[in-house]
């Protein structure tokens, strides 16, 4: 059984060099004032601790959540009725094509719907309700990025039910649960490794997105994502910009940590701490 | 009963097409705004071809997808054949190797994009590698194989574990048995990880920015041509993807699909 | 034999990454990396440039001057050709980053205007050659806004609550505060920065969004009645909606230089040198005025455009206009100043 392991090994070997070597860089960046000074310093962390930035972690972090919330309560029930759809796995394709047209563009496509001048709101006038303000607010970020997320939820989920075993509910049926009861004491607990996959694949990228929160808010509304990047770009400040991104890692691999934990079994989640 | 059915059958179908107008929506502003005679996403002057026309004599546009065609399609295969060993390879360590192992994976995701980039470029400047396709390459299949083993790690989870110890007890060699016993049964969820994959790829540009030179990708060209306003084209060239896309989807499915229609949801 | 499976996948992706490392020396024609903002050259100039001296070129674009910038600094790509503006080429002649061109390769030098010319930005012209300016101004539309144009107060009147552009850029949004504060656009006081912090969150609550290269379709759209642009968005959005006017308030506004230069990391500095030549030729500086439509520093070009084109206030405005206007410095290390006051008038 051991040698199964090895299997892992190829990676392993890439994982350093192109996981941890970076990695090193980045705590290099923020620990010193390279390139140029090596010495060690810590004052990257004091910058990067203001009270301004780390309110806009938190709102991040407060962002993400709610968007994974909101792509799990849209995403599962697609998930579910695509697992019992004949050809499931050809219409599953559906809910994730639209993300490979450009991201700049369906951002400004979302735009044109939104605005005060967009589609919506010429309709919404037309109709005699009057103009309403979508765009240029946090909620417009959030429906951003539950667009640009549902996929990556739906897609995990449906893998995994889409492979349960329908004697198995149908035994339970048999056993005079009805659908909901079947759902909750079966469908459910058995779907919880894609469902934790998807709540990673979404809340991790979501803590960081930048430009749509940019371009949605119009600019009104940063997220963490937007910080760090300007750090990098706009300040040219990589070592602050380092350390930022390194706090922010710490924070959420720790809730992540405290997730798998209160949450399912944790062995399941492939790889909370 | 046979009504209440019914009614589940409808609601869950408008779901469905709910969730599907949400997705495209955005997609079909793209459409027509190919077809608009203006150049500005501000209001449409008039239906015209013209976008499409241009697309053809632009040599840039052209190269671009196909750069970034080629480089999604080898990411993904090279992540999916990596990642899938890799996250069965995982499942069977411990628990403690398991996670720190996992965690690692999960940099790549975490890290803001323009952190993965721009360490990367240190890294392949470190390593006296000219920037260039290869580099965009290599950046690519590292941000795709955290999401490979994710998208494969729940199928495992799920599968028997004894089945892999069961036909290697028959004798098979260790890569053999993962072929015809593992992967028949994982294979959903490695097919799902390699459409993340390209997806991600098809998709990505502040990390392909970093990591190239000379060498562009089409999220690098729309980007870069984004401060003198989007030029139609590319909407054009979108417009040419999607419908391709789709209707490669539909060709290769078209008689089962017929029947998904009518017959959807039970339970 | 579980092992050598592992140690062959292994072995095959190490092999791999050393690809690369081969393919990567391979040609020995003269290859001339041009790094330059998208859709900001008209294409046919490159291949000419190619039948002409049997020079490749290898293109690329970049979408702002801190991405190029942050690349080149690291050392990231070969580039024998940069486009940057203003304030980059002197934070990167600072730093040393630019090779200090040989005129004698560049004797079309003398058809760019004399008064473009020797820039603060560059004194000498040591490094750089004007390729594009503009100035900033506002962009407003006549449908929305009676009163006449002329003055930055307009951006900071209630009247027009949520009916207002930003640009999403601390230089930028700060200028015209400066500006009206009585500053200069290059302040480099903590009082100043303060006061102008100040005057920018108390216009917040007016602002619909501080945005970037949307503007320009927004405002074609309708979407507001006043935008703080570059004039080079101008020209484009007023063909598209002729409502649109542009105005470079009395006050005094910023004028921009996009220039070209040769990064200190080429190694082909004479044809990198002949490539700025050739676009300094009036026929090809021509050609590139008219397809990109941003103004022309090329003397000999400007003179044969039409006279509708050469009396186009947008892209050549009068010279008292241009003596209120300035340009940016690089403000070095009190950029970061800068970027923090402006999260501040941002962040909620």
């Amino acid at each position: 059984m051991r040698k199964l392991k090895l299997f892992a090994l190829p990676y392993i070997l890439w994982m350093v060099v192109f996981t941890v070597l970076p990695m090193f860089l980045i705590v290099y960046y923020a620990f010193t004032n390279a390139p140029g000074n090596s010495a060690p310093t810590l004052e990257h962390f004091f910058k990067a601790i203001d009270p301004m930035y780390m309110k806009i972690l938190l709102r991040s972090i407060w962002i993400a959540f709610l968007c994974t919330a909101l792509c799990l309560l849209l995403g599962y029930p697609v998930a579910f009725l695509l697992a019992r759809a004949r050809n499931g796995a050809v219409w599953s394709l559906f809910f994730i094509l639209p993300m490979w047209m450009n991201f700049l563009l369906r951002t400004y496509a979302w735009m044109s719907i939104l605005e005060n001048t967009g589609i919506l709101n010429s309709l919404f006038v037309a109709m005699g309700l009057g103009q309403m303000e979508l765009l240029y607010n946090e909620n417009a970020v959030i429906l951003g990025m539950v667009y640009n997320f549902l996929p990556f939820m739906i897609l995990p989920i449906y893998t995994n039910l889409q492979k349960q075993d329908v004697s198995l509910l149908e035994a339970a049926q048999d056993l005079g649960c009805n659908g909901w009861r079947v759902f909750t004491r079966v469908t459910l607990p058995l779907s919880m490794p894609g469902v934790v996959s998807g709540i990673t694949m979404v809340f991790m990228p979501a803590v960081t997105t930048f430009a749509i929160s940019r371009l949605l808010s119009g600019g009104k509304f940063m997220l963490f994502g937007d910080i760090i990047e300007q750090q990098y770009l706009s300040t040219g400040n990589w070592n602050v910009g380092s350390m930022l991104s390194l706090i922010m890692l710490a924070i959420i691999l720790l809730s992540m940590g405290l997730m798998g934990r209160f949450g399912s079994d944790t062995k399941d989640g492939g790889g909370m701490l | 009963m046979r009504r209440n059915h019914k009614a589940l059958h409808l609601i869950s179908r408008l779901y469905m097409v709910a969730v599907l107008v949400f997705l495209y929506a955005p997609i079909l502003v793209m459409m027509v705004l190919s077809f608009n005679e203006g150049k500005s996403r501000g209001n449409f002057t008039g239906f015209s071809l013209k976008w499409y026309g241009e697309l053809f004599q632009n040599a840039e546009i052209m190269q671009a997808l196909s750069n970034t065609l080629i480089i999604a399609v080898i990411s993904s295969l090279v992540a999916t054949v990596v990642g899938t060993f890799a996250a069965y390879g995982i499942s069977q360590m411990n628990r403690r190797s398991q996670g720190l192992v996992m965690n690692i994976s999960y940099l790549p995701v975490i890290n803001p994009d323009i952190v993965t980039g721009v360490s990367l470029m240190l890294l392949f400047i470190f390593m006296r590698m000219n920037l260039g396709f290869a580099t965009m390459l290599i950046s690519h299949i590292v941000f795709n194989i955290p999401y490979v083993i994710l998208s494969v790690m729940p199928r495992i989870k799920q599968m028997d574990r004894h089945l892999l110890e069961a036909a290697m007890d028959l004798g098979l060699p260790p890569l053999r048995a993962f072929l015809k016993v593992v992967l028949p049964d994982i294979m959903p969820g490695v097919i799902s990880g390699m459409i993340m994959a390209f997806t991600l790829s098809i998709d990505d540009f502040v990390i392909s920015f970093f990591t190239t030179s000379g060498v562009q990708n089409l999220s690098i060209y729309i980007y870069s041509s984004a401060r003198r306003g989007i030029e139609p084209t590319v909407y054009a060239i979108m417009t040419l993807m999607f419908v391709t896309v789709v209707s490669l989807l539909l060709l290769i499915n078209r008689k089962s699909l017929g029947r998904t229609v009518a017959k959807r949801t039970r339970i | 034999m579980k092992k050598k499976v592992s140690l062959v996948l292994a072995l095959v992706l190490l092999l791999a990454l050393c690809v690369p490392l081969l393919t990567g020396c391979g040609e020995q024609q003269t290859v001339l990396n041009v790094y330059n903002w998208g859709e900001y050259i008209d294409k046919d100039i490159l291949t000419q440039f190619t039948e002409e001296t049997g020079i490749k070129i290898v293109y690329s674009t970049f979408t702002s001057n801190e991405e190029m910038y942050a690349k080149l600094k690291a050392g990231g790509g070969n580039y024998d050709v940069i486009f940057p503006s203003d304030y980059m080429i002197e934070r990167m002649a600072k730093q040393d980053m630019l090779h200090p061109l040989n005129y004698d390769n560049i004797p079309n030098i003398t058809h760019i205007m004399p008064s473009l010319r020797n820039k603060a930005y560059d004194p000498g012209d040591v490094y750089s050659v004007p390729y594009m300016w503009g100035t900033v101004g506002i962009l407003y539309n006549t449908s929305m806004v009676d009163e006449p144009v002329d003055s930055w107060d307009i951006l900071w009147d209630e009247k027009y609550a949520q009916n207002i552009f930003m640009y999403d850029s601390s230089r930028d949004c700060f200028m015209p505060a400066m500006i009206k504060l009585g500053y200069s656009l290059n302040e480099r006081s903590d009082e100043a920065l303060q006061e102008a912090t100040d005057l920018l969150i108390q216009q917040r609550p007016l602002v619909l969004g501080y945005a970037l290269d949307d503007i320009q379709d927004k405002m074609v759209a309708g979407e507001a009645a006043l935008a703080l642009v570059y004039s080079g968005y101008v020209v484009g959005a007023v063909e598209e909606n002729p409502d649109l006017a542009y105005a470079i308030p009395k006050e005094g506004s910023n004028v921009w230089f996009d220039a070209v230069a040769i990064p200190k990391s080429s190694k082909n500095y004479e044809a990198a040198e002949k490539f700025i030549d050739f676009l300094c030729r009036p026929d090809i500086a021509l050609a590139n005025v008219r397809e990109i439509g941003y103004s022309t520093p090329n003397q000999s070009a400007f003179d044969q455009l039409t006279p509708e084109e050469q009396n186009n206030p947008v892209c050549y405005p009068s010279e008292e206009e241009l003596a209120r206007c300035d340009v940016y410095v690089d403000l070095g290390e009190y950029n970061e100043k800068y970027d923090d006051a402006f999260l501040r008038v941002k962040g909620n």
